[in-house]
């Protein structure tokens, strides 16, 4: 554990684990907590009731990451479950997902917010079709770090061959992914082998340890620093004598970087200002960057209202109602070709009509399926979409949060799909 | 490090008050719970940050189970003085009184479950569609799996089973009339985020969090403090002890710890070499493993 001084000085790293019942996911996450030894006593002693009540012999770290009755009394993952853990060099939170295929829209939900996806391969079994299922989901979702954890080592004799051959084969396939930084390590997460410690039982293997690399690995370019993004989020008007003509333009810097005395533009007006001051939490700041909340006041009086955008002059983003989007539907109705449905992008709400359903893809194997046009639960389709007003967007691979959106049934209010911008 | 990297801590206080503020775009009429204890202190700070210079574009609401510890009340009507906030009181006593629910019997005798029906009888009172809370994923297994936008069925009951997905930062707030929502903006805080955010921004916490004497008792395995509102079972003998409380509640749940942590930058020392969690302290977490789960189903905070 870090002393507080230097606790202040880290960055957070957000990742998600992806895994079936039976490939140990769980059980690596226990392991990770456990011998960095961020399990603390009546959570261990919890467990070791769970497991002897499931007449375990020994603890099974698994139960850990399992919060809901159901969940417990079942053994199995359901929903995504939020971990938070620490080191000296970094804060961590884990969204855990369950890997079945039925849980599809819990490993999207999880990816949706994640900088490192971490899949777990089965050194018996190799590449599954789950495998790539996770992996996919991971490139359409753009988490820009991928580490494939070859886990059971030690059912296969901690085998160099095996873990080439499973790397190997892996490499292969990943060429269809939009994924650019790929890991791979050989771990036992039963024996704690390269999960904190070094195995000694695989001197074969040179690299780093699973938490080393999530400790260090570079997430310092992950968000989109060069297309000044800025939706309004909501206005500050104290209207109040001493700052009688105030208006704070607050919101989450989407990309870009902003700085005092820049010229800048407001979408849909195309009217021209420059940023007069910046506050984040109340306090001056130069300059802003994601994924900073701050309030902007402006040198220009100009009518200003949530759903708008700041940018740049010479760098604006895309402005239409006709929009492309990659679909991952979440809710058991069928989308309806034709269908009405509410949008939520950025800080805009907007209604839409579904114009086409283009393919659907079959999320194992990546290949379009032109004939069926059927889109149910946990499934993605490429669609085109009008919407009621011009949305401003970028395209999701390029900024993931103006490339995003969520789709919500007008009737019953839920939530039924989330839109990738293409 | 990169010159465009945030801090851990700036990333959880920048997400927060986007929370924050969605609340006060979303929603008609929401309004911030608050305990008095760090964590809705911490809140507190951060509403009036997300809208300043203006004032807080909301009231605060105080369940008060009558069994508060007495610093907590002053702390609070201090706070609300300085600041002049909008502070409206639910009392559990005047649920009692009302007939609304019962008071329970015996030495194990506790407001903490009454107080469900007072927070929803004043949600609905005051026509309340959101409320702010400090709950944090990280204090239990159920909160685990909370949304921040958590949808609440116009029983006002939570379904974890039966969560809408949550994607990104894009909230879906829509809900139909007589239901309403609990949204946790500082979801993804620990208790050690908490303190390192207290410290840096020099915010006033309750002397109750700080190494004080009290006359204690020891209950299957928490120490409570001695009061009028806790009856003392056969055996438990009381004593003047060196303690602190790691969260506030009720006087009759609320756990102490023997502690020498009289600072900020004690209690921050003692939790990185804590071996139980927070709510490890909690009387009213250990009624079983799922007490949680069961009481938010039910609408608890």
């Amino acid at each position: 554990m870090c002393n507080s001084n230097e606790h202040n000085d880290i960055e957070l790293l957000r990742f998600t684990t992806a895994g079936s019942v039976d490939d140990g996911k769980s059980t690596l996450i226990g392991r990770l907590l456990y011998d960095s030894k961020l399990i603390f006593e009546d959570q261990f002693e919890s467990i070791k009731r769970a497991s002897l009540k499931r007449g375990e012999h020994e603890v099974n770290l698994a139960l850990l990451t399992d919060g809901l009755r159901a969940e417990r009394e079942q053994g199995i993952t359901i929903d995504v479950a939020y971990r938070y853990f620490s080191t000296p060099n970094r804060k961590f939170i884990i969204a855990d997902t369950p890997g079945h295929i039925q849980y599809t829209r819990n490993m999207v939900t999880g990816a949706s917010t994640a900088n490192l996806a971490i899949v777990l391969v089965d050194a018996r079994k190799g590449i599954l079709e789950q495998t790539k299922r996770h992996a996919f989901i991971a490139s359409l979702l753009k988490i820009p770090h991928l580490i494939l954890c070859i886990n059971k080592m030690d059912l296969v004799d901690y085998s160099q061959a095996i873990f080439k051959q499973i790397k190997n084969d892996f490499t292969d396939f990943s060429a269809k992914l939009e994924i650019h930084d790929i890991r791979f390590i050989p771990v036992s997460a039963l024996h704690g082998d390269n999960v904190v410690d070094a195995s000694t039982l695989m001197p074969w293997y040179k690299g780093p340890t699973l938490l080393y690399l999530l400790e260090n690995i570079h997430i310092g370019s992950d968000h989109n620093l060069i297309d000044c993004r800025f939706p309004i989020q909501y206005v500050i008007r104290p209207e109040s004598h001493e700052h009688h003509d105030y208006r704070g333009y607050a919101g989450m810097v989407a990309g870009g970087v902003f700085k005092t005395g820049d010229e800048v533009m407001i979408l849909p007006s195309k009217l021209k200002t420059t940023i007069k001051t910046m506050e984040k939490a109340g306090e001056k700041v130069e300059k802003a960057f994601p994924p900073m909340s701050v309030s902007i006041t402006l040198s220009d009086d100009i009518d200003i209202s949530r759903g708008d955008m700041i940018v740049r002059e010479n760098n604006s983003p895309d402005i239409s109602q006709n929009i492309e989007v990659m679909l991952c539907w979440m809710n058991e109705k069928l989308l309806k070709n034709g269908g009405t449905y509410i949008i939520k992008h950025t800080t805009k709400e907007v209604k839409c009509i579904v114009k086409e359903i283009r393919y659907k893809i079959d999320i194992n194997t990546l290949h379009r399926i032109e004939s069926d046009k059927n889109i149910g639960l946990n499934e993605f389709a490429r669609i085109f979409i009008k919407t009621a007003k011009p949305l401003f967007f970028d395209k999701y691979k390029l900024n993931r949060i103006t490339g995003s959106l969520i789709f919500i049934d007008p009737s019953t209010n839920e939530t039924l799909g989330a839109g990738m911008i293409i | 490090m990169n010159t465009y990297r945030m801090l851990h801590i700036d990333e959880l206080e920048s997400e927060a008050i986007f929370v924050i503020r969605e609340v006060a775009s979303l929603f008609e009429n929401p309004v911030l719970l608050f305990s008095g204890g760090k964590d809705s202190l911490v809140m507190l700070h951060l509403a009036m940050k997300a809208f300043a210079p203006a004032k807080l574009p909301f009231p605060i609401l105080h369940i008060d189970t009558g069994h508060n510890f007495p610093e907590t009340l002053l702390f609070r009507d201090a706070l609300v003085s300085e600041y002049k906030l909008n502070l409206i009181v639910g009392s559990v006593q005047k649920s009692i009184d009302d007939g609304r629910v019962s008071e329970e019997n015996g030495v194990y005798a506790s407001r903490n479950n009454l107080q469900t029906v007072t927070l929803l009888d004043t949600l609905a009172a005051y026509k309340f569609d959101a409320a702010m809370g400090g709950g944090r994923r990280d204090e239990e297994k159920a909160r685990a799996k909370e949304r921040f936008f958590s949808h609440r069925d116009e029983f006002g009951q939570w379904d974890p089973k039966n969560q809408r997905p949550e994607l990104w930062h894009l909230f879906n707030h829509k809900k139909t009339l007589g239901e309403h929502f609990r949204v946790f903006p500082l979801s993804n805080w620990t208790e050690l985020d908490i303190w390192e955010y207290i410290k840096i921004k020099n915010i006033i916490v309750p002397s109750l969090y700080f190494s004080h004497q009290r006359i204690c008792f020891k209950r299957d395995g928490v120490l409570l403090a001695k009061s009028e509102f806790v009856p003392l079972k056969p055996g438990e003998i009381p004593q003047l002890m060196q303690i602190r409380f790691r969260t506030i509640g009720d006087m009759t749940c609320t756990g102490a710890i023997v502690s020498q942590a009289h600072s900020v930058d004690d209690v921050i020392n003692e939790i990185l070499s804590m071996k139980v969690t927070e709510r490890g302290t909690r009387f009213d977490d250990k009624r079983s493993d799922s007490a949680m789960e069961d009481r938010k189903k039910e609408g608890y905070f």
